[in-house]
């Protein structure tokens, strides 16, 4: 049995196992910390940048840094909102986020936060970049312009030796997450559906099963993301 | 299957955390490595495809596509491009025939950008088949390619002979010149070779080592600034298999040579350096990030790492210590700036793209293939040899409170004679002026892009502990648990670079944007923030620097700077600097381009955006005025 | 108090946000005791007549036509209000955005698998059709716009909210399932 440790977030007192990143231990404790990238069972990498909290007056990332006693973490400010909402403008200016045609749009965790903080239109000019789709897989379809590459395929779609069907491709503005060919080709519906399962946004899609629950009876159309946790 | 490829993959054991290394030997073997060799590489390397990929595509010196025989990197830093790249540029795409970023159709040339390589002192400079090629001129091009037709092999195409020192060493051989204007502690010739390994070395136990390097507070030179005795007792605390000892030599910052020179002229006291790093930590695995931009350099430390090894510097016992079993091994990069960031570095070490880690685990706690590592930068194990050697207190001599001994600047851009200087810490900006005969300064760049730009307006007062205060944590946080032990600390030293440019320089139009076109180049890509800001706020100052600026857009910038803060490492937080430094120290520049009379526009042109569809469907444009 | 005149468009949009406006269902009784109506395909009144309070906007801009009367909005009317996916972000329409107007236009009249008739390879060029832009725009990166209510199309419920609020200069109350961007 790990120790249990006590840390504040905004004020409020956090008990939690040592060891126990800050978004888990909020989460035990019924406060809702914002994440994208951040996956269950996966290693946190702290790539979105969304569950940005401040320690000691520093940024760091709830979801890579284990809570510790005595922490004093400041998450539910104006200044870090802001920059959560932020970031989710930023996602959607830099991609092509057409949400009346996504798949996803019900479902999808970027819409969701952009409902949560009340989006109503992005302080950034929007790109429209022209990124590609890769259908070439039988069961999946890749659409780059959804992507925010949260390497959450990445880290949770392998095969049984432990080969990555997705990796990023190229770096900076060029950076991409692109499906591994040979083993697309490959692929078994069970994979494919929890790709998609797994993907925060629409950019995979398991072929042939779409729309399957109308929009309207989704999972964030009643409910802002986060409510679940918060008590 | 290709067997050339399988004696690769063998040499390195089919080791996944060799990949550089096994795509390093590929490139040397065709110049570029095909689907054919990854998939084989997949195979015997028990990876997938894509992540095979995943990695080549990060570095910029890696390639899936044929880059001529010749493979040509001009350098596209901004003290290049005020040196006449553009002339340059013009003259190599002329004489080799083809276009930046293609292969010319006899597949002999190929010409690329990229960035800063470290000849900042003597641009415009290239690299040619991995040899430095400075001082370049239309002409000397010309005769370059001339020669490279006639199939004069490279090395013999060195206009100037080989540069001064060592570089005209027979495992060198290259017209790099070394550029010390001014020496003190580390640039030295009162140097003897390895006399500390052999001599005062065996007087201390490693914690008397460490304590005499943390009672001369010295502190990491790469830019952290972080205290090196500390690092070294931290990283001997932590239980490990192994223990590692990485010398960073990815020196990436824009206008940033001074490891070049150490490297080149003092190789000897970063090895023993790293031995003493190594004895003080108990550490057993050396390592030596180089950066790919000096590979000319890779034949001759490994020839003196072997001396070393012949010498029982290193090895088994190694400087002739029981049980104390220390080697080095030098790690060719491949082209990424963020790769100085250290746990980038860790990544690359380990044949990953070089992206930085979270943190914690700081390296120190687990670092290269998870054992407690410490990064130490180039001058800082330099400057390490010097203490064990002279004592705490004599190297308490030099230097001001809290930053202590001499500094390597590389000043580049308008001066009279660029180059490395090496002062002590307290010298001013203006001594600096002098001393490297700069006039007319409109401007300084202190600590390349990430850094900060200064007005002369501020120079007068600036001291080099408050030249530091300029400077915003980068790369590393402080864990919690290091708190009570006062290791936190807010300034930066400067990493040395300092760029300096006079009042012919338009600051906006040139400098920033080039400095915003390096980090929207040299970033991974893994930060939502540092990934799309750079290139969202550079179109912006674009937009002002166009004349449809309006007041907002400025604040906009400032806002929108403060958000890339969150990114995780130094790259990152700082990639908005140019922008956000500038518009602090030369808001006047900003304001005269933006509009008095409006609060909008955003740039749009009905005349220019029908022109294309027009065109298309064969009729005129017509406007009606309302 | 007098009732604040209200004037609506679609640009490059599909009609469907002003259906959704009409689903606010007998709202528009009390809605008529607020506000008069002046330029609007609701009346089908087509051009200005006084100055005007809040102008809506439907769509983004397209053409050369979008970018006139959008201006025209902006002219006449004291407080803009995007409406809808399109007006905000180019919505569908906007899908061409990235990819050249040419290529488009080939699709649409030369190549495309829909084209069956156009064996002279007749491209629309009558001056008096509006000019297509080489990308379709927000409307907030044409002209300033005040507020942005979103969604395809905006629910009923957030358009009443928005409208009542800016007539009666209270606060917009905008509850969690009325701001949707499907």
């Amino acid at each position: 049995m790990s120790e249990t440790i006590e840390f504040k977030i905004d004020g409020r007192k956090i008990v939690a196992e040592e060891g126990k990143t800050i978004v888990e231990a909020a989460k035990i404790n019924g406060v809702y910390i914002p994440t994208l990238c951040n996956f269950e069972g996966a290693k946190p990498k702290g790539c979105c940048r969304m569950c940005t909290i401040k320690v000691n007056n520093r940024f760091m990332t709830a979801c890579t840094i284990p809570g510790a006693a005595g922490m004093e973490v400041e998450s539910n400010s104006e200044e870090l909102n802001d920059i959560r909402k932020g970031i989710v403008e930023l996602l959607f200016v830099t991609g092509n986020h057409f949400c009346p045609s996504c798949e996803k749009s019900g479902n999808c965790e970027l819409q969701a936060l952009a409902y949560r903080y009340q989006m109503m239109v992005p302080r950034f000019p929007y790109v429209f970049p022209q990124k590609g789709i890769d259908a070439s897989s039988p069961k999946i379809i890749k659409d780059q312009n959804r992507c925010i590459l949260c390497q959450r395929c990445m880290k949770t779609i392998k095969d049984e030796k432990g080969r990555n069907y997705f990796a990023y491709q190229n770096r900076g503005s060029k950076l991409a997450v692109v499906l591994d060919e040979k083993m697309g080709k490959e692929m078994s519906d069970e994979l494919a559906a929890l790709a998609m399962e797994n993907c925060p946004v629409g950019s995979i899609i398991y072929k042939e099963n779409g729309f399957k629950k109308p929009i309207g009876k989704r999972k964030y159309d009643k409910r802002p993301i986060g409510n679940e946790i918060e008590a | 299957m290709n067997n050339k490829i399988s004696r690769i993959t063998k040499r390195y054991s089919e080791d996944p955390a060799r990949l550089l290394d096994v795509l390093h030997d590929i490139h040397s073997l065709k110049g570029y490595v095909d689907d054919d060799d990854v998939e084989q590489l997949a195979i015997e390397l028990v990876l997938s495809e894509a992540t095979i990929n995943e990695v080549i595509s990060f570095y910029h010196f890696f390639s899936k596509t044929p880059v001529g025989k010749f493979s040509i990197y001009l350098n596209n830093s901004i003290t290049a491009c005020f040196r006449g790249r553009e002339a340059v540029k013009r003259a190599l795409e002329e004489s080799c025939g083809t276009t930046f970023g293609s292969v010319s159709e006899d597949g002999l040339f190929g010409l690329f950008d990229t960035s800063c390589i470290g000849m900042n002192d003597q641009e415009p400079a290239a690299i040619i088949n991995g040899l430095v090629f400075t001082k370049l001129t239309a002409f000397r091009v010309k005769e370059l390619v001339k020669g490279l037709k006639e199939g004069k092999p490279v090395s013999e195409l060195i206009y100037e002979g080989t540069g001064g020192g060592n570089n005209a060493d027979k495992d060198i051989q290259s017209m790099v010149q070394n550029n010390i204007r001014k020496g003190m502690l580390l640039l030295n010739r009162d140097y003897h070779k390895f006399e500390v390994l052999r001599k005062e070395l065996k007087q201390h136990s490693p914690l008397e080592v460490i304590q005499i390097v943390e009672d001369s507070n010295l502190r990491g030179r790469g830019g952290a600034g972080f205290p090196t005795g500390i690092k070294w007792r931290f990283g001997r605390r932590v239980d490990g298999k192994h223990r590692v000892i990485i010398c960073n030599a990815d020196e990436g910052e824009p206008g940033t040579f001074k490891d070049r020179v150490m490297l080149t002229e003092f190789p000897e006291l970063v090895f023993e350096g790293m031995v003493i790093a190594a004895y003080a930590t108990a550490a057993d695995i050396g390592l030596l990030y180089l950066r790919y931009e000096y590979k000319y350099l890779l034949r001759f430390l490994n020839r003196i790492l072997g001396e070393m090894r012949t010498e029982g510097l290193l090895g088994k016992n190694a400087a002739g210590i029981k049980d104390f079993n220390f080697d080095i091994r030098i790690q060719l990069g491949a082209g990424a700036y963020i790769c100085g960031e250290e746990s980038a570095l860790i990544e690359s070490l380990e044949g990953k793209r070089g992206e930085p880690r979270d943190k914690p685990p700081f390296p120190v706690e687990k670092g290269y293939l998870n054992y407690p590592t410490i990064v130490n930068n180039v001058e800082t194990l330099a400057s390490a040899v010097k203490i064990i050697k002279h004592g705490a207190a004599w190297y308490k001599g030099f230097g001001v409170k809290d930053s202590l001994g001499t500094k390597l600047l590389s000043v580049s851009g308008d001066c009279r004679f660029p180059g490395i200087y090496e002062v002590e810490w307290g010298t001013s900006i203006r001594e600096v002026i002098e001393m490297c005969g700069a006039e007319d300064v409109q401007a300084i760049q202190v600590g390349g892009p990430s850094g900060v730009l200064i007005g002369l307006k501020d120079i007068d007062n600036l001291g080099a502990s408050n030249l530091m205060k300029w400077y915003k944590p980068s790369g590393m946080m402080v864990a919690q648990k290091f708190y009570d032990r006062k290791l936190s600390y807010s300034d930066l030293p400067t990493g040395g670079s300092i760029i300096i440019f006079d009042k012919r320089r338009d600051l906006l139009q040139d400098v920033v944007m080039n400095f915003m076109d390096f980090f929207i180049e040299e970033s991974c890509g893994s930060c939502s923030t540092c990934r799309n800001l750079p290139s969202v706020m550079k179109q912006k100052l674009q937009k002002i620097i166009g004349g449809h600026g309006v007041r907002q857009d400025i604040d906009d910038l400032l806002s929108w700077g403060k958000m890339i803060k969150v990114s995780r490492c130094g790259l990152g937080q700082t990639a908005a600097n140019p922008i956000v430094s500038s518009i602090l120290n030369f808001r006047d520049l900003y304001e005269g381009h933006v509009q008095a009379m409006t609060d909008f526009d955003n740039e749009f042109d009905l005349e220019k955006s029908v022109q294309a569809a027009n065109n298309f469907v064969g009729r005129k444009s017509v406007f009606h005025q309302n | 108090m007098s009732k604040k005149i209200i004037a609506t468009t679609s640009l490059a949009g599909c009609f469907g946000c002003h259906m959704s406006f009409l689903d606010i269902d007998e709202r528009i009784l009390k809605l008529v005791e607020l506000v008069e109506f002046d330029k609007s395909p609701i009346n089908d009144i087509k051009v200005f007549t006084r100055p005007v309070d809040i102008g809506i906007i439907e769509g983004g801009c397209c053409n050369s036509e979008n970018i006139e009367v959008l201006k025209s909005f902006r002219e006449n009317c004291k407080v803009l209000v995007s409406l809808g996916e399109c007006a905000i972000m180019g919505g569908l329409p906007a899908l061409r955005n990235g990819i050249p107007i040419e290529e488009c236009l080939r699709e649409a009249y030369l190549d495309g698998p829909t084209v069956s008739e156009n064996k002279e390879q007749v491209l629309p060029n009558d001056p008096e059709l509006p000019m297509l832009l080489d990308k379709v725009f927000p409307c907030h990166e044409i002209v300033k716009v005040d507020y942005f209510l979103p969604g395809c199309a905006p629910d009923a419920d957030l358009i009443w909210n928005a409208l009542v609020a800016l007539v009666t200069g209270n606060e917009m109350e905008l509850p969690y399932e009325v701001v949707k961007f499907d």
